[in-house]
């Protein structure tokens, strides 16, 4: 409810606002024939501040959550195939998955790529591999979700340079880019270059984006990996708003008005195991990034203040032993994504604790959340459990918890969240509390306190072996480094040089926009490794501080 | 180790993936099974583990593998101690595929530990293997 609003006031706002969104068909009503309203209890409502009852009016009533599954395959041909199956299905999203070399700014012939390059995505080297990816694929028309963080700028730049080769005007593509780094120094470790060079690569993008793709989303604010390593749901909340937090200080920082960048950040959280501690995070994700955002930060668009995000069942709640009751965890952890009113939502294969998924694992997954959506009810009422004393208290509990951590932070950076971050970075505040967290955890499970069903208790039937699982071809690698030694005995090797060196010149004067020379240095085919070593020699490499 | 001082483990990421909460929890609990870790933490080459194996006399190395290259990676970390003239005991750890592990075991690989191995069983292992390895 907003200040001054009485409650007849929110009431009648809310319904003029769900009087005007667009409604599926439904119906709206019990399996019994019972009709139900979209929306029960008191203000304030979904889709009013602080939102935490959802950022929609009419939430999943106008339309269900996106159910995008995240997958990688072999080489951009096998990638390509995929997409165009996915579209010819009906589907406009494509969401790619890149290989650990390309993750970590590696050429697939770099030493350190051996045995991994096309095993858990698709191998990037050079502007020929996205150009093959999106071959016969209209980038105009479709939304593409990238999943890369350290050296997220390079292959954003192969993104657009690749659609422009084609006719495609920037300002027409559309997609997300997940390049949100203070996580991987947090949590995944998928760094490259020290933080404040890595945050300047991100406020470039947003800067580049705000002025020339107005349809780009070019942070995805991620506390998946953090919860994922080992985290307290607590934790994972603190830690992702706070890099949120510490995004838009940058921005704002380099000039930008927080309206004009604010609405296309957007956010990816765990959804555990524990129901209704990970539906009090949500709600509560919600609640702090609005009031932080119009209080702190000086956001008057409503859309500044919406946290929208996607949301993954837990990987790590996933046991190798009896790994078809894992299909079980998955839905349960479905279902309260769906209640704490995820934006989208990839689920679990059950056979991820043993390797990667198989396509069957990966089309159960699926199912399970297409039953949450279509036979439990549970989308036919925006935040159905509003109002529980227990759901409410736990909102709040993760608040209060959470600020905690914003205070520390503040603490820490003189009064700016961001500087606390490089901070808490540098010191090992981070991980060590994650690190601390992970062993707790872990400490309670072998003392048998905490029960894991087919680990520690009701073990029967974990002799028995799942032969079904994915097999990796190595054959994958070798073509792979055939097409990267082709483009480099292809190539004009004069010209690659210059646009690396032209690259370099730009890094070193923090004013510039990198993203410019970083499209140059793509259309000469500059490879990706080729790349990261030119900004390595001006920004640095990030060795980790390590705390066990 | 057979003197009775405490058993030297060297833990170790091998290659590009960065999944080290499953290290770090193995690295506190073998420490506190009163052991010595060498903590060698990302992003580490075979050849590298083995030159700190063979400085710190190590009599155990572990490492811990997510991303599906296990099978390239783990026996050249038995190759690079070989290489070295080490014998000692390589236990790998992760997300390791039932059928791999004969074919792991057979590139030289002393144990490999599953997802979900206890406190006492990964204890146990590193012992096991430290007992029956080369030194």
């Amino acid at each position: 409810m907003s200040e001054g609003q009485s409650r007849d006031e929110a009431r009648r706002a809310w319904e003029e606002a769900y009087g005007a969104a667009p409604l599926r068909e439904g119906p709206f009503e019990t399996m019994s024939g019972v009709p139900v309203d979209p929306v029960y209890g008191d203000p304030p409502f979904p889709g009013a501040y602080p939102y935490t009852r959802g950022v929609y009016p009419s939430m999943y009533r106008s339309r269900l959550w996106t159910m995008r599954m995240f997958a990688g395959f072999g080489t951009a041909d096998d990638t390509n195939r995929r997409f165009k199956e996915l579209l010819r299905a009906g589907g406009t999203g494509l969401s790619t998955a890149f290989d650990m070399p390309t993750l970590m700014g590696r050429d697939s012939d770099d030493r350190l790529s051996r045995g991994e390059v096309g095993r858990a995505g698709v191998a990037v080297d050079t502007l020929v591999d996205i150009e093959d990816l999106f071959e016969g694929i209209d980038q105009g028309a479709v939304s593409t979700s990238m999943t890369i963080n350290g050296p997220a700028a390079i292959v954003f730049a192969m993104y657009i340079a690749a659609a422009e080769k084609r006719g495609v005007p920037r300002a027409d593509l559309a997609g997300t880019i997940q390049n949100d780094i203070l996580k991987e120094y947090q949590a995944q470790k998928e760094y490259i270059f020290p933080p404040r060079p890595s945050v300047r690569l991100i406020t470039d993008m947003m800067a580049f984006t705000t002025a020339e793709m107005p349809r780009w989303h070019p942070v995805s604010i991620s506390g998946y990996h953090i919860r994922e390593a080992g985290s307290t749901a607590a934790q994972e909340l603190a830690f992702t708003l706070a890099n949120g937090f510490a995004y838009v200080e940058a921005a704002i920082a380099a000039g930008l008005d927080v309206d004009a960048f604010a609405r296309r950040l957007s956010f990816f959280f765990n959804c555990h195991i524990d129901f209704f501690e990970e539906i009090g995070k949500l709600r509560a994700a919600r609640r702090i990034w609005a009031r932080w955002m119009r209080e702190r930060y000086g956001a008057k668009d409503e859309r500044s203040l919406l946290c929208r995000f996607h949301t993954q069942t837990a990987g790590v709640s996933l046991t190798a032993t009896q790994p078809e009751i894992n299909i079980a965890r998955v839905a349960v952890q479905a279902l309260a994504a769906a209640l704490a009113g995820t934006q989208s939502l990839h689920t679990d294969s059950y056979d991820e604790a043993l390797a990667l998924p198989t396509d069957k694992a990966v089309r159960i997954a699926l199912r399970t959340q297409q039953i949450v959506a279509h036979e439990t009810g549970a989308a036919n009422v925006a935040d159905p459990l509003g109002g529980s004393a227990y759901v409410e208290w736990m909102t709040d509990e993760m608040e209060r918890q959470a600020e905690e951590v914003f205070e520390h932070l503040l603490e820490l950076g003189d009064g700016s969240i961001l500087e606390g971050t490089y901070e808490g970075i540098d010191n090992g505040y981070f991980v060590g509390e994650i690190a601390d967290s992970a062993y707790r955890f872990e400490r309670e499970v072998n003392a048998g306190r905490r029960i894991i069903v087919g680990v520690n208790a009701f073990t029967d039937g974990n002799e028995d072996k799942v032969d079904d699982t994915l097999r990796i071809d190595p054959a994958v690698e070798e073509y792979q480094l055939r097409r990267l030694a082709n483009v480099r005995s292809e190539r004009d090797a004069a010209a690659v040089e210059d646009a690396l060196d032209a690259l370099s010149v730009a890094a070193t004067d923090p004013v510039r926009n990198l993203m410019p020379p970083l499209i140059e240095a793509v259309r000469a085919h500059a490879t990706e490794g080729e790349i990261v070593s030119a900004l390595e020699a001006v920004f640095g490499t990030y060795v980790e501080r390590v705390v066990v | 180790m057979t003197d009775g001082s405490a058993t030297r483990v060297v833990l170790a990421k091998l290659g590009l993936d960065g999944h080290d909460r499953g290290l770090k929890v193995v690295a506190r609990i073998l420490r506190d099974a009163g052991m010595e870790v060498v903590y060698l933490g990302l992003r580490q080459s075979p050849e590298g583990v083995a030159s700190v194996v063979e400085q710190e006399d190590a009599d155990v190395v572990g490492i811990s593998m997510h991303n599906a290259s296990h099978m390239t990676l783990a026996p050249l970390m038995v190759t690079a101690l070989r290489d070295l003239g080490l014998a000692t005991p390589v236990v790998v750890g992760g997300i390791i595929p039932h059928h791999d592990v004969v074919t792991l075991r057979e590139a030289g690989v002393a144990a490999v530990l599953g997802p979900g191995a206890s406190a006492v069983e990964v204890v146990e292992t590193v012992r096991g293997a430290a007992a029956d390895g080369g030194s």
